[in-house]
């Protein structure tokens, strides 16, 4: 019944969005603007179909309706109602769904933002976002079809996949992955858009776009920060990061993202990188498929992967679509694009940035070719191989550290040319930060190059980037008179594209060092306790109280509670778990995570006598891991900053 | 146009495409394991479900592994909650009824799943030639080391795991394994279907 109803809405969308693919280029080439209003209509409608599809899927989950397919693929009644509402985004099908109703929903936003603008950049990106949309609603219809008739009804499903109904992180990391990946087309379609209309000289597209592009990069930073979040929180390894092609696939659209943001405010300030820029959005969004692609195809085997059927050819002909008609643009204007500006003088904000964009881009490839490598390895040679971990962290390292320099280098220089004083004055007392934080790090007890460097980079960057923050506030206060809190918030207020970014920098110094520091001085215990019995790990002593066990509804629960101990009273306790969930015979592991200010107290259960009589348990000291996930917030704040609309409009 | 751009563009992105659509042909879900070749895990399961004759046993009978010496094994692990293991139903069932009378047993084993779920899913679906039998706990689940169901387990006449078949089978696997382990000797032999290298 809610089954037939989607099918309809899909099949009305696939009609409404090839209508409106038609229809936009037909209204311009032919001069008659006022069909291009019904090219709009066609956005609007195919989000509300889309919406409606997806609502009947939620709706489909929650009465578990398990003659939809992908109910009764996913769902079951002993689910939690939670964990049936997010299943929507746990399998290929609803994933999909989902999928094509953000692409709808930011098709539909964007439109409905611009489409006052006269010319026919907005109605060529609206054709663009239209073309994507059919890509996704002939998915639906065809090999991801998530409203396939299951007959005869079963009386109950599998239930999710348990890893993916343990943790409430499962709420938060799809979505966000989505709003970032699928936010991605929005500066894509403006760029073709650009191509299209001839108004690929004027950096209008890059203007328009400029929030809706940063707006996709902090939903994507945010996705990467929760999903490292959840593996540490669900896996029971105490890591957060393994270079697998699923963590690499949202990684490696997002080092161009980051280096557009940087890029874009060269094009806007100084009209130079625009061929450059061009391609980085369009490598951007093609590198967002691809990570479908390779995470929806099962082409590269990953803990992550999708089930699969047919659906991985689509994307590769989509994919073959998608770069030959950039290809094919691209090399049309590229000859248009000429740079207005050039480069002044090695000390400038802008040769940093092209510095930074040198450094994103080759680390781009570096992941890219390390996460391909298995296929062509297997190519060439028959066998299945995989690079794994030293090799993207041998790769990657001096990039980071590099790039965390770079940081501090960037804001410190001015646009156009930095005077022999400029450089002095703000490039040399920033080296204090760093002996500081290098100093710190040696006496925390560092000793790889990497780990000590890295924290010597940041300490850099973090006290020029404060010194911005300073410098500007400070002036304020001497031309205003403002104290130092009105100066700052102001400072900021007014140019918030600006300190926005150096928020966000803030966050990333977080993020470094608790890489740096845990992945260098991480400790580990394990043990076999009886009640009663200690383990001690970075100081601390964890002391078994008991092994116990528990029915849930939808799963059963062994877990042993550790009560940490100061001496002899008990200052706090910690419960790692393995749920056993029926549809699955391996127990999921469910480590408990004490958080400190300057680390993490990472419990897991590793093993039990059935009789409870003792329990293996790990432990794990993981320094500044917390930091990680403060800094991950703080850069999204800088983003919401930067995103923030200024409350006059000619600011730019 | 600038020609060159594009041509060196396409230089980067032809090979990508094609190495796609080279790994398409492969399958990474080849999960590789380690039974093939070796000693079947042994098992004692009870009927619930009766199959329809010839190859009909009663509600409640054992089934024994240990009684099955000398003759294929065909094992079959479902559930009425697996969607794929609709697609394969028919399929086991007829070609199961054509080897009625031979050296050759097919049962389906059910996996996490209640007997009144798959006795009902049997009829609905136009019934199972052959029996199926419950596994308590999935201890005999366990045993075989399953990954998720549908997964077919193919015993030769000495007993061994010779070919362990992931996901819905066809008709022409079904034929193919069971005909090249009916005309295996008995004996201390390789196995008829040969484990995957690297397994």
């Amino acid at each position: 019944m809610i089954g037939t109803l989607a099918r309809d809405a899909l099949l009305v969308s696939l009609a409404v969005t090839a209508f409106g693919l038609v229809i936009g280029p037909v209204a311009i080439a032919r001069g008659k603007r006022e069909w291009i209003p019904l090219s709009y209509a066609a956005i609007y409608t195919n989000f509300l179909l889309l919406t409606i599809a997806t609502l009947a899927m939620i709706f489909a989950l929650v009465t578990h309706d398990f003659s939809v397919a992908y109910v009764a693929q996913v769902g079951s009644r002993a689910t939690p109602l939670l964990y049936t509402v997010i299943s929507l985004w746990g399998a290929l099908e609803g994933s999909i769904l989902f999928w094509g109703w953000v692409l709808a929903m930011y098709a539909a936003a964007v439109v409905w933002i611009n489409h006052e603008r006269p010319g026919n950049l907005v109605p060529y990106a609206g054709t663009a976002l239209l073309a994507v949309s059919l890509f996704f609603t002939i998915l639906l219809i065809g090999p991801a079809n998530p409203f396939g008739v299951v007959y005869p009804v079963p009386p109950d499903g599998p239930g999710p996949n348990p890893l993916l109904q343990n943790h409430i992180l499962m709420a938060i990391h799809p979505p966000l992955l989505y709003l970032g990946y699928v936010g991605m087309a929005v500066p894509y379609a403006f760029a073709v858009g650009a191509m299209l209309s001839g108004e690929v000289e004027r950096d209008d597209w890059i203007r328009i776009t400029r929030r809706w592009t940063l707006a996709s990069w902090g939903f994507l930073s945010a996705a990467i920060i929760a999903g490292m979040w959840w593996s540490y929180e669900v896996l029971g390894w105490g890591g957060y990061w393994a270079w697998d092609p699923v963590e690499n696939a949202s990684f490696i659209p997002w080092l161009t993202a980051t280096a557009f943001l940087h890029s874009a405010m060269v094009q806007e300030r100084r009209q130079m990188l625009r061929l450059w820029n061009l391609n980085l959005v369009v490598g951007t969004f093609v590198l967002t498929i691809l990570g479908t692609f390779l995470t929806r195809s099962g082409i590269i085997s990953s803990v992550h992967a999708f089930t699969t059927g047919t659906i991985g050819y689509f994307f590769l002909a989509f994919i073959a679509v998608v770069l030959v008609s950039a290809l094919i643009m691209v090399a049309g204007v590229s000859d248009r694009l000429k740079t207005v500006g050039h480069f002044d003088s090695p000390a400038s904000r802008e040769t940093i940035f092209l510095l930074n964009n040198l450094f994103l881009t080759a680390f781009m490839f570096t992941v890219l070719t390390g996460t391909l490598f298995p296929l062509v390895a297997e190519a060439v040679r028959g066998v299945k191989v995989s690079v794994g971990e030293p090799f993207f962290n041998r790769m990657s390292l001096p990039m980071i550290v590099a790039l965390l320099f770079l940081m501090g280098v960037g804001p410190a220089l001015p646009w156009k040319a930095a005077s022999p004083a400029e450089v002095k004055n703000k490039l040399f007392p920033p080296a204090a930060g760093a002996l500081v934080l290098g100093a710190i790090a040696l006496a925390m007890g560092i000793r790889n190059f990497y780990g000590v460097l890295a924290f010597a980079c940041t300490g850099y960057a973090l006290v020029a980037n404060l010194r911005e923050f300073y410098i500007g506030a400070a002036a304020r206060r001497n031309a205003h008179g403002e104290g130092w809190g009105t100066a700052l918030s102001r400072l900021v207020a007014g140019n918030r594209r600006r300190y926005g970014g150096y928020v966000s920098h803030m966050g990333v110094f977080l993020v470094a060092l608790g890489i740096a520091a845990s992945s260098s001085l991480r400790t580990e215990r394990e043990a076999t306790l009886v009640a009663g019995q200690s383990i001690n790990i970075a100081g601390r002593t964890a002391r078994l109280k008991n092994v116990w066990g528990r029915e849930e509804k939808q799963r059963s629960v062994i877990g042993v509670t550790l009560e940490l101990m100061n001496g002899e009273t008990v200052t706090g306790r910690i419960e790692p778990r393995m749920n056993f969930y029926p549809t699955s015979q391996q127990p999921v592991p469910t480590p408990e995570v004490k958080s400190f200010l300057f680390g993490d107290l990472y419990a897991n259960l590793q093993a039990f006598q059935p009789q409870g009589k003792n329990a293996t348990v790990k432990l794990i000291w993981e320094p500044l891991v917390p930091w990680i996930w403060l800094g991950g917030g703080v850069v999204i704040l800088g983003a919401l900053i930067g995103i923030w609309p200024n409350r006059r409009r000619s600011v730019a | 146009m600038n020609w060159k751009r594009a041509a060196i563009a396409s230089l980067f992105a032809i090979p990508v495409i094609l190495l796609f659509a080279w790994g398409m042909t492969k399958d990474p879900k080849d999960i590789p394991s380690p039974l093939p070749g070796r000693e079947a895990p042994t098992f004692t399961l009870n009927v619930f479900s009766p199959g329809q004759p010839p190859l009909q046993q009663s509600i409640g009978d054992t089934v024994k592994l240990a009684s099955m010496r000398g003759e294929v094994v065909v094992l079959n692990f479902w559930a009425s909650w697996c969607l794929a293991c609709r697609d394969e139903h028919t399929t086991l069932s007829e070609v199961a009824r054509t080897y009625a009378g031979k050296p050759v047993h097919f049962y389906g084993v059910l996996y996490n799943d209640e007997p009144a779920n798959g006795t009902r899913w049997i009829s609905e679906m136009g019934g199972q030639s052959y029996p199926s039998l419950q596994d308590p706990k999935a201890r005999t689940a366990i045993d075989y080391g399953l990954y998720g169901v549908p997964e077919t387990f193919f015993l030769d006449r000495n007993g061994r795991v010779a070919y362990k078949h992931t996901g819905p089978v066809s008709a022409e696997v079904l034929a193919r394994v069971v005909d090249s382990l009916m005309a295996a000797p008995v004996g201390p032999v390789a196995p008829a279907v040969p484990a995957k290298a690297g397994g």
